[in-house]
């Protein structure tokens, strides 16, 4: 299983903060995960944001950055704090 | 010293100024930064805003960010403090604050942790406008402030 967790606008879009995959043997990265989403249609375009930012384990992370089963991975848009 | 604290209450940063400097003597300089709600952002007026993160990584980020300062700039300590939650206009938003011997690093040090704070710390904020509120877009002056502290120099952006 992976958790997936969503922040902002993406998790408003999506009426959803979180949600569980059942792992998949041929994902790799976060990259992966986030094209099975876009995949689902309708509102899970909004991950197609050029901007979007992932974390793997609450790390900053990129789209390439490897994945495993077990883990707990975040999409989110460009941050906007300070 | 790291002090890294994320809170919905106000905050006094005169308060928090002098409690970075800590009696500290080899203390020379102190600089800090608060940052604010502006009432006009983007070309519209802001009646206040709501600031969401993610529990947990938010601290995390904020420590990793402040232990990469202190590995480029010998300082007595670091104290970075982020409301979260509803704001209103004119309330402070964000405080970092940086203690060193000489006022060279303690500047140097503030800036880049504002620079990293605004693009890898996991904060968004949600403007309120009389039109209602909207997610405000990242922006592309923010990201070359922080790539700037990537170049080799320790010392100079």
């Amino acid at each position: 299983m992976i958790k997936v967790l969503f922040f902002a606008r993406y998790k408003e879009v999506l009426k959803q903060e979180q949600l569980q995959l059942q792992w998949q043997a041929q994902w790799q990265t976060l990259g992966d995960i986030r094209a099975h989403l876009v995949q689902q249609g309708g509102p899970w375009s909004v991950l197609e944001d050029p901007g979007i930012m992932c974390a793997r384990n609450q790390d900053m992370c990129r789209l390439d950055t490897a994945v495993q089963d077990g883990d707990e991975v975040a999409f989110f848009p460009t941050v906007t704090g300070g | 010293m790291i002090s890294i604290q994320v809170q919905t209450a106000p905050f006094d940063s005169g308060q928090l100024t002098a409690a970075v400097h800590g009696g500290n003597l080899a203390v020379g300089a102190v600089v800090s930064f608060t940052g604010y709600v502006r009432d006009f952002n983007q070309q519209k007026q802001v009646h206040g805003m709501f600031l969401e993160h993610f529990p947990g990584m938010t601290e995390k980020s904020l420590e990793q960010i402040a232990h990469e300062a202190r590995q480029r700039w010998p300082l007595q300590s670091v104290q970075i403090l982020h409301r979260v939650g509803e704001l209103e206009q004119g309330e402070p938003i964000v405080f970092v604050a940086t203690a060193s011997a000489h006022r060279e690093d303690a500047f140097n040090a503030c800036a880049f942790i504002m620079d990293y704070l605004k693009t890898r710390a996991p904060f968004w904020k949600k403007e309120q406008t009389a039109a209602g509120s909207h997610w405000v877009d990242g922006r592309a002056s923010d990201q070359a402030a922080a790539t700037r502290w990537q170049q080799d120099s320790k010392d100079s952006p």
